[in-house]
């Protein structure tokens, strides 16, 4: 009794931990507990069991955890920094760790122990979480974290899993639960994903090696996981703690150090901070329902809206269906012949569309009169091609078609359309009968319907009762509005305030309405754009909560139908009423049939291009083969008849590249090393016959992949820049191998002076300046011969000046050689833009003859790289309809003024085309590529879709980042074609 | 109501407008800000400073500028159509100014994304005026006299002195709430100063200086505990502005430690030198260049009058701007100038090197300079200052606090650490 106990507790994010030690630092008590977002209740829970278990002596408590501060600092008690108590127990367990890689609730941090030196590194605002995200994944693959971590045991194959947060894996996971991909490689490829993730973005250029220590519940509890890492990393013995899940909290007892006090004591003052905080400051909202009898009028009013039901076994005669085969969830409807539906099957298809089909397929087969004749079957959603081959429907429609079919039911004058799902957000506007504008949530913005899911589940509620509690909250929490990553924070912030749970709910559903209309639509005002006559659907619209939020945050009374969860399969049905004959029956599969039909899956990679599409061979028991995963018909095993449709990305990708083999040097002086990243894309014909002309023979980095993608990874300082800045690591990293002597990577702040209009004639600051970030954190190569002069091409003699001084030092260039090589570069370059806009006058020609849709494909010219734009292109042309670039078209716009600062020639570039397009007719449509996190494109964005809008113009966008996940930009441009082709018959 | 006179679409300030309109002005760094108001009500603007730091700010801002814009120009646009809407009755007498500081960094923008908010917000008739050192945009009723340049001048100057002052007695003093109450009290007296007629005033700038380091040293202080100095350095807006950093300086200061918030007139320096660098290297006017460069030259004057007298008294009160620059040898180009672009490096290494290693990195979610100048910078500043321990920080309208405030308590509890093997 002459030392007291010393005690540590560790809040995080989603647990709560509690270590008491003795004077030899020997474990006496632990405990490990979810808190379930009552910090303060589960705390007093937490100390009333040590009470018991501990005699009443005076302890020394000291917190930690990232929960804990706001609550160490109004008890007045110590708190320590959680990697500082971590880092002080690893002192004295293991203190020839070199390393330490800690995965927790919702922080990811990399300790580097040098010495006496301590280096951390911790997740950053946009780097989402590890144990919350495990057990959002384990959910999508239907079991949980200890389930997931069984699944990987047995897997044989990784796929590429985006990590950076919930949302994106999500996007990538589920195409492969649809494809059939086996659960135990995806779980074994989320978990690689983690170890992309924490060695991506957080050693940021700190090689991860020596003794390596492994901390945090995720890492403790999950064998596979620590495997992958292992391997990754190619460690040996890495040191797992014995008491790794309350490893902290043991190393915050370690620091503890202040006056001892008794459990019962803190008790009191946990208490007391309970009652106070239950009505703390926290940011919070009015209440959804003020009274009982808003909440009355508000179910009665939507309960109108509704379609009669028949049943299916007295009824005879013709019927309809529909099918939507979502990205999770499968429906079905069948109608009469005068509307009313039949059968209607809603549910999960736990990654599995085609076995979740057939058996609501026999299922309504069973219920029917025999009597009833199904004329046609249409299907629609992510699964459309699948099922409509599988099950041998007569046609499949693109989801928006769907669902404005079935909007029009409940109100002919439909003019919006919103529909919140699991996982996506589509909305669209109708004007006069055609949809002239859709809004799809980008890979950064969903988080909708499945997140409140999720956080439902892990708040230990259905998403059923927890809808019904947020109707209750009184002060629903304000959340904020943006991904799924910062909500989480938010909600711990929240919860640490000790916010009721029904105040949380209400904050989400507040948040994925205020995320749909301030994020996704984009609308200040909704009703002023898209007018009175608002649908809305989806599964998340189920929530009455969600539905309160948003008609108050919109001002308008929207229609929500009762088979809000069905609209597309409602939609499918219709249609298939309206395109069957009377003497046709449906080719679906008949009973006997379905019950046979069984199918097998393969995996292939196309190698008809550069590309590579991984492919999924679905085989049918009847020997019919169905492909996915291809981006052109290719892969499909067709021979294809549009090769000869233009395609400029795809000319000026092929032309770029030739430079590099035009060369014909016999004893150059020097060869020079060029990375093809960035706006070498648009200077390398610049470049080469540049140095071509001084007798230097230019070598090109390898073309981009996600392989050279990973070898340039852990140098990458800023984990939210672009895509095409990421890659430029690896092209440097490609360059040292090709025996070259320097390499040329310049800066450059100012771009080509084109166009009189504009004000300015920038780069993006990070195409300006990336090689300084290059020389910063590439140090483990000889720098030496990197160079990176500040460089312009405006002007000969300022250029030949900054030339100069860069070359001289390496090779034997005079001034007048610079400035004659100087202008026989401007010549090709002039030359090379030349040709680019001819080809595409040839290919608005070719258009014209053969009578095809436009798509002017706007971006940057880097956005060319077959990595970057993921084959769109590709995609595009496809779909039969010819792809243009925008510096293919922008010399022909007359503009003079733009409502924007308009001083970078790129986006120069965009508003010209833009500008240009509009005036051109129906046919011919802009998409704008924008790459994930280009600040600069939060401004081009809007002024693009303003000067198209003007001109009656659809606006489409498309955001594209390391994921190659085609799924959602495959609706998007069916749609968008479909809507086309609706002006054109309107026009 | 004064006519509404247009060109290339954005509403002018005319000279009608000056005696009648009330001209708002947001809060971008308190310390200069405060004064730089008074400096404008002196030469006849009926100048108003937007204090509002409340959550309706950032729900305007959310709702009128585009999501994926950063946090400055969503705070900004947000405290505007916040203003306004509160005093809906006299719209048609409110204008609004922005400095728009050029350059391919995407605030260059500011001014345009605002006028278009304001059109979607129901107030296209509110006039935006831009202060602006490149003639970007011209208004009648708004101009720079070279009185009120040099009124600007010398608010910038004594909110430098005011926030090193404030900063350096602060976290030292003995009875709590004393250096803001002189802070106040200063800013209050130095109205009056503001109403002189004369230019180049500096005898009288002088005897201003002298009084006010005289009253910040007659705070009783107590310096026996050393606290660590923490440097912010990062994206001029939220390095500066509580509301944009959540009260960053305040939250170091409770962490006991002292916040070295480098001088904002560098920042300006640094832009006019940038365009000398721009006009040498890629060509452009050579008046405007020497121009440029005498005014530099005679900033640099005066700053060095006020920075001998601070030392003296024992306050530090930085490195002169050529020395700032002579650090980025060896880490970046001054070339390097979009955005805070090399001088965002340059404060980081004038930090570490003058006892201040402990830095936290401001910048907006997806700030393109600062991918280059501040984060890609960092790794190589470790590896030539062993001792700097730096922390980057996102700030976002819907960032939690909680993960800011965590990840400062990190960089603050290894900062102590430091300090006390340094000492011990």
């Amino acid at each position: 009794m002459d030392t007291p106990l010393r005690v540590g507790i560790d809040i995080g994010s989603t647990t709560i931990k509690m270590v008491a030690i003795d004077a030899d630092n020997t474990i006496v008590y632990k405990a490990y507990e979810r808190h379930m977002s009552s910090v303060s209740r589960a705390l007093k829970a937490l100390l009333e069991n040590a009470d018991n278990a501990l005699s009443a002596q005076a302890m020394r408590f000291n917190f930690t955890g990232s929960a804990g501060l706001r609550l160490a600092k109004y008890l007045g008690a110590q708190f320590t920094q959680e990697v500082i108590a971590a880092s002080s127990a690893l002192r004295k367990h293991a203190p020839d760790t070199d390393v330490c890689v800690e995965l927790g609730g919702e922080d990811a941090k990399i300790m580097f122990f040098e010495g006496d030196n301590i280096e951390m590194r911790m997740n950053g605002t946009c780097a989402g979480g590890t144990g919350a995200f495990i057990d959002q994944m384990a959910t999508l693959l239907d079991t949980d974290a200890s389930g997931l971590n069984d699944m990987a045991k047995s897997y044989d194959k990784l796929y590429d899993i985006a990590s950076r947060c919930g949302v994106f894996a999500k996007t990538d996971i589920q195409p492969l639960l649809n494809q059939g991909a086996a659960k135990s490689d995806i779980a074994a490829s989320i978990y690689q994903a983690i170890v992309n993730q924490t060695v991506g973005g957080l050693s940021q250029g700190k090689k991860i090696r020596g003794r390596v220590a492994f901390l945090g519940g995720p890492l403790t509890f999950s064998s596979e996981l620590r495997k992958r890492f292992t391997e990754f990393l190619s460690l040996e013995n890495p040191y797992l703690p014995d008491h790794g899940e309350v490893f902290v909290a043991y190393g915050a007892a370690l620091e503890a150090e202040r006056a001892p006090m008794t459990v019962r004591a803190l008790f009191r003052q946990v208490d007391s901070y309970r009652r106070r905080h239950n009505d703390s400051a926290r940011k919070t909202m009015p209440p959804l329902f003020a009274a009982n009898a808003d909440l009355e009028a508000f179910k009665a009013r939507h309960a109108q809206a509704d379609v009669p039901r028949h049943n299916p076994r007295d009824y005879r005669g013709n019927a309809y269906l529909g099918i939507d085969a979502g990205s999770t969830t499968t429906k079905l409807v069948l109608l009469t012949h005068t509307g009313e539906i039949l059968y209607s099957f809603y549910r999960h298809n736990r990654g599995n569309p085609l076995e979740t089909v057939k058996n609501a397929l026999r299922e309504m087969l069973s219920q029917m009169h025999s009597d009833i004749v199904i004329r046609y079957a249409v299907s629609t959603g992510y699964g459309e091609a699948l099922i409509k081959h599988a099950y041998a429907l007569d046609d499949g429609e693109v989801e928006t078609i769907c669902h404005y079919e079935a909007a029009k039911y409940f109100d002919p004058d439909v003019s919006f359309v919103v529909d919140i799902g699991g996982q996506d957000m589509k909305c669209f506007k109708i004007t006069n009968g055609v949809i002239t504008s859709i809004v799809l949530n980008e890979a950064c913005s969903s988080g909708c319907g499945s997140f409140v899911e999720t956080f439902a589940e892990s708040l230990g509620h259905t998403v059923e009762t927890f809808a019904d509690m947020a109707v209750e909250a009184k002060h629903p929490v304000d959340l904020g509005s943006r991904c799924t990553v910062f909500m989480n924070s938010s909600v711990k912030q929240a919860q640490s305030e000790a916010a009721t749970n029904k105040d949380i709910s209400a904050g989400l559903a507040i948040s994925v309405v205020k995320n749909a209309l301030y994020k996704v639509i984009r609308a200040h005002d909704v009703r002023a754009e898209y007018g009175e006559h608002i649908l809305v659907q989806g599964g998340t619209f189920q929530n009455d909560a969600v539905l309160r939020a948003f008609e108050r945050e919109t001002g308008v009374e929207v229609v929500r139908p009762r088979i809000a969860h069905l609209m597309g399969a409602f939609g499918a049905a219709l249609i298939a009423r309206e395109r069957s004959r009377l003497d046709t029956r449906s080719t679906m599969l008949d009973e006997a049939r379905l019950k046979a039909f069984t199918y097998t899956r393969k995996r292939a990679t196309c190698h008809r291009c550069h590309n590579l599409c991984a492919l999924t061979i679905n085989i049918f028991n009847d020997g019919e083969k169905y492909i996915s995963g291809n981006r052109c018909e290719k892969g499909a095993g067709i021979n294809v008849s549009y090769d000869d449709i233009p395609n400029l990305y795809l000319y000026k990708y092929d032309k770029i590249m030739a430079y590099e083999k035009k060369q014909n040097l016999t004893d150059p002086q020097a060869r020079v090393g060029l990375p093809m990243v960035m706006n070498m894309y648009e200077n390398a014909p610049f470049w080469q016959p540049f140095f071509e002309a001084l007798n230097i023979e230019v070598v090109y980095s390898d073309r981009s992949t996600k392989a050279l993608y990973e070898r340039g990874q852990d140098s990458i300082p800023s984990d939210t820049i672009c895509y095409p800045a990421k890659l430029a690591h690896g092209h440097i990293e490609s360059l040292y191998d090709k025996g070259i002597d320097f390499i040329f990577y310049p800066n450059m702040p100012f771009n080509f002076d084109e166009s009189a209009h504009a004000q300015n004639h920038y780069n993006c600051p990070v195409v300006a300046h990336y090689p300084e970030v290059i020389e910063a954190n590439l140090d483990h190569l000889n720098m030496g011969m990197f160079l990176q002069p500040y460089v312009t091409l405006n002007d000969d003699a300022a250029f030949v000046k900054s030339m100069k001084k860069a070359l001289r030092p390496l090779v034997d260039v005079t001034t007048k050689q610079l400035k004659k090589a100087y202008h026989t570069g401007i010549i090709a370059y002039k030359a090379f833009r030349k040709a680019v806009q001819k080809e595409g006058d040839k290919a608005l020609e070719y258009a014209r003859e053969h009578d095809l849709n436009v798509i002017v494909l706007a971006g940057r010219p880097y956005h060319i790289d077959p990595e970057v734009n993921h084959g769109i292109p590709k995609l595009i042309r496809s779909l039969n309809v010819v792809v243009l670039s925008e510096d293919a078209l922008n010399h022909r716009a007359r503009r003079d003024h733009v409502d924007v600062l308009n001083q970078w020639t790129y986006h120069t570039r965009l508003y010209d085309v833009a500008e240009y397009v509009a005036g051109l007719d129906e046919r011919v449509n802009l998409v704008q590529l924008v790459s994930f996190g280009c600040g600069l494109d939060a401004i081009t964005t809007d002024e693009v879709k303003a000067i198209l809008e003007r001109n009656h113009k659809l606006y489409t966008q498309i955001k594209i980042d390391e994921i190659s996940n085609l799924g959602a930009v495959n609706i998007r441009l069916r749609s968008l074609l479909s809507t086309m082709e609706g002006v054109k018959s309107h026009g | 109501m004064a006519e509404i006179v247009r060109e290339n679409g954005r509403v002018v300030f005319t000279e009608a407008m000056r005696e009648a309109y009330t001209i708002l002005v947001p809060h971008m760094a308190p310390y200069h800000f405060d004064l730089v108001i008074n400096a404008a009500r002196s030469e006849g603007y009926k100048a108003e400073l937007l204090t509002t730091d409340d959550y309706d700010v950032i729900h305007e801002g959310m709702k009128y500028a585009h999501n994926d814009i950063c946090v400055p120009a969503m705070l900004v646009i947000g405290q505007f159509i916040n203003a306004i809407k509160k005093r809906s009755i006299d719209v048609d007498k409110t204008a609004l100014v922005l400095v728009q500081t050029g350059g391919a960094c995407r605030a260059s923008n500011y001014i345009s994304l605002l006028r278009k908010a304001l059109i979607k917000a129901g107030y296209p008739d509110v006039p935006v005026i831009s202060l602006n050192a490149g003639g970007l945009e011209k208004n009648p009723g708004f101009n720079v006299t070279p009185r009120l340049l040099h009124k600007f001048h010398d608010a910038i100057l004594f909110g430098d002195m005011l926030m090193q002052l404030v900063n350096q007695t602060r976290p030292y003093e003995i009875t709590p709430g004393e250096t803001d109450a002189v802070h106040k009290d200063v800013v209050d007296d130095l109205k009056a100063y503001f109403n002189h007629r004369t230019l180049f005033t500096w005898r009288k700038h002088k005897r201003q200086t002298k009084t006010i380091i005289g009253r910040f040293k007659r705070i009783p202080v107590d310096r026996s505990q050393i606290k660590p100095k923490v440097g912010i350095v990062g994206e001029i807006y939220v390095k500066y502005s509580p509301l944009g950093n959540n009260h960053l300086e305040r939250t170091l200061e409770q962490e006991g430690c002292e916040a070295v918030t480098p001088p904002l007139y560098d920042f300006f320096l640094y832009s006019f030198d940038s365009r000398v660098y721009d006009i040498k290297t890629y060509g452009g006017p050579r008046k405007e260049k020497l121009a440029l460069k005498i005014f530099v030259w005679y900033v640099e004057i005066r700053r060095n009058k006020i920075r001998k007298m601070m030392r003296k008294a024992g306050y530090e009160p930085g490195i002169p701007y050529k020395a700032i620059k002579r650090l980025t040898q060896g880490f970046i180009d001054v070339g390097t100038h979009t955005g805070e672009g090399w001088l965002l490096t340059a404060e980081m290494i004038d930090l570490i090197r003058h006892g201040a290693p402990n830095i936290v990195c401001t910048q907006p979610f997806g700030c393109l300079p600062n991918h280059i100048a501040g984060k890609g910078m960092i790794k190589k500043l470790k590896k030539h200052y062993p001792e700097s321990n730096i922390v980057a920080i996102d700030y976002d309208t819907s960032a939690s606090k909680i993960n800011q405030i965590n990840r400062i308590t990190l960089m603050v509890s290894n900062a102590k650490r430091n300090l006390e093997r340094k000492i011990g």
